[in-house]
């Protein structure tokens, strides 16, 4: 028992903590790829740090959201990191609280306060991007659903621990043609979910193009660090439900022991490292889509997952 | 569970995910506007049919299923576009934005709706008593007949109506690896050579097309020309 509570904490602070050098290694790639040198991966920790130490201001205009919204943000994928599978494939102390609607929920608490406070200060770009944003968010809806609905289906559950050991027990589920089709259409929702290229341009400075980023322009100081690394650690905890819950268990401890948990660490962030591979690669070969394209975009990952839905329901 | 059959599983699971991903390719040709994006979609599109052909042939063995498998991956992603592309000229390729008669999400949810009534038709012929092949291979190949059609229905250029109709062949073919596997080999050569004339035919009208008219979307094409 008391094993367990103290494994929960040291999953929540692998995802505090290793979430910025997620961010830092993206953009460091990026900038490889496309030769330049770029920042070095550690520069997120250090934005972060500098951000804390500076000055807050917060309009009088603005109301009780604004100041709260960043606690939100910043707390939300905790919560999530508190149930779901990050470095175990057995459940821990807080796994009971929720399923994976309960974590997706969590996760969409952080959304819809973030985009009330872009309203909330009348800069004209926030309310811009929040639209925006609710716009990629209203039509990833029907994705998640049928993805989830799909998930759940096949594996008779909602729980992720038992989700996860669908895939791999037997050996042959794994190449399901249901299996690859909701990997690609959850793939595809991250790109739109984290403001990546063929949805956003997340290293773009260019306040009428920004989607994603607009949000947060009015925060200043510890507001905006707390802003900044709460939306690093839902992408890093979007990441950790892809591969753990929907590719597969791999790396992850399987037993109460803190040996194989030292292991699970290292293993998990090699995945996360493969995965940020692709995601590179895919960010440095596309362009960037027109806004109206985006509901092609995501019309797609609609049919991937359907399609997905369709090989189970039909095929076997 | 024995090696073997474990080894079967994941041949029938991958054959169903080339099955998934025929499918997806036929969507890609819906969904694409520019030409060469859905000349693209229709060689990923043969590739996994080869290979749906050849995962077949692996487990039972047999060769006769294996060298279709080879000759549909000779002929269709690498001769068919070189043909293509030899016969009608690169500007075609390069144009955007194909004027449709619907526009992309709506057609790609018609497609859905045909794809989900392709497996209900499938379903009463299944029952006939088919393998497990055919159980995944037959709906993904009437569904793909069914697009290739909707594609020639709704496209107005001249390439993408061949590539549809292309499509039509690569589902009827999809589904008869599965249902109707000792056809003798001479017939499927046969039938790539038959492919392959009609191609070349409609390549070279589409040249002769896009030399007298200056375009290649035939939808326009409504009445005929008054001497």
């Amino acid at each position: 028992m008391f094993a367990r509570i103290v494994f929960n904490i040291v999953q929540v602070f692998v995802v505090m903590l290793f979430a910025p050098l997620l961010a830092g290694t993206v953009s460091r790639l990026k900038e490889i790829v496309q030769s330049k040198h770029g920042p070095s991966i550690f520069q997120p920790y250090r934005d972060i740090w500098k951000l804390f130490h500076k000055r807050e201001y917060i309009s009088e205009q603005s109301s009780w959201i604004f100041r709260f919204t960043p606690i939100i943000v910043f707390v939300t994928p905790i919560f999530v990191a508190l149930l779901i599978p990050v470095l175990t494939s057995y459940p821990l102390f807080f796994a009971f609280m929720g399923d994976m609607l309960g974590g997706g929920f969590i996760l969409a608490l952080g959304g819809f306060f973030a985009t009330l406070a872009a309203v909330d200060t009348g800069n004209p770009y926030g309310p811009m991007g929040a639209s925006r944003t609710r716009l990629v968010g209203f039509l990833a809806e029907p994705v998640f659903m049928i993805v989830f609905f799909t998930v759940s289906f096949v594996a008779g559950s909602t729980i992720p621990y038992i989700v996860q050991q669908r895939w791999v027990n037997p050996i042959s589920n794994f190449f399901e043609p249901t299996h690859i089709l909701v990997m690609l259409a959850f793939y595809m929702l991250i790109l739109a979910e984290g403001g990546r290229i063929p949805v956003d341009n997340p290293s773009g400075h260019f306040e009428l193009a920004m989607i994603d980023e607009s949000k947060g322009l009015e925060y200043s100081g510890s507001g905006a660090a707390l802003m900044k690394w709460g939306g690093e650690m839902k992408f890093f905890v979007l990441i950790c439900i892809f591969l753990n819950v929907l590719v597969a268990p791999w790396g992850l401890a399987r037993t109460i022991s803190v040996k194989e948990l030292a292991i699970a660490i290292p293993l998990v962030l090699a995945k996360v490292f493969l995965f940020v591979l692709t995601l590179v690669a895919v960010e440095c070969s596309l362009a960037k889509l027109r806004l109206f394209r985006i509901s092609e975009f995501l019309g797609a990952a609609f049919v991937i997952s359907v399609a997905a839905m369709i090989a189970w329901v039909f095929a076997v | 569970m024995t090696y073997s059959t474990q080894a079967a599983t994941i041949l029938t699971q991958l054959n169903a995910l080339a099955g998934a991903f025929f499918l997806l390719s036929t969507f890609g040709m819906v969904a694409t506007r520019q030409v060469q994006g859905c000349l693209r979609f229709f060689i990923l599109q043969s590739l996994f049919l080869a290979s749906s052909a050849v995962l077949l042939g692996l487990h039972p063995l047999s060769w006769h299923l294996i060298g279709v498998g080879i000759i549909n991956f000779i002929n269709k992603p690498i001769i068919i576009p070189w043909l293509l592309r030899r016969t009608i000229s690169e500007e075609v390729y390069k144009r955007r934005e194909i004027t449709q008669a619907l526009n992309i999400p709506i057609s790609l949810l018609i497609a859905l709706g045909l794809t989900i009534s392709a497996y209900y038709l499938a379903a009463p012929l299944l029952q006939v008593g088919a393998g497990l092949p055919a159980l995944i291979n037959l709906p993904i190949g009437v569904a793909t007949l069914l697009l290739g059609a909707y594609i020639l229905t709704v496209r107005r250029e001249a390439v993408p109506q061949l590539l549809g109709l292309l499509a039509m062949e690569n589902g009827a073919f999809f589904a008869s690896i599965a249902i109707a596997p000792e056809l003798h080999l001479f017939v499927e050569l046969v039938v790539a050579f038959d492919v392959l004339i009609a191609v070349f035919v409609i390549g070279v009208l589409t040249r002769a097309i896009h030399e007298n008219i200056g375009t290649t979307n035939v939808g326009a094409l409504a009445a005929l020309k008054e001497e």
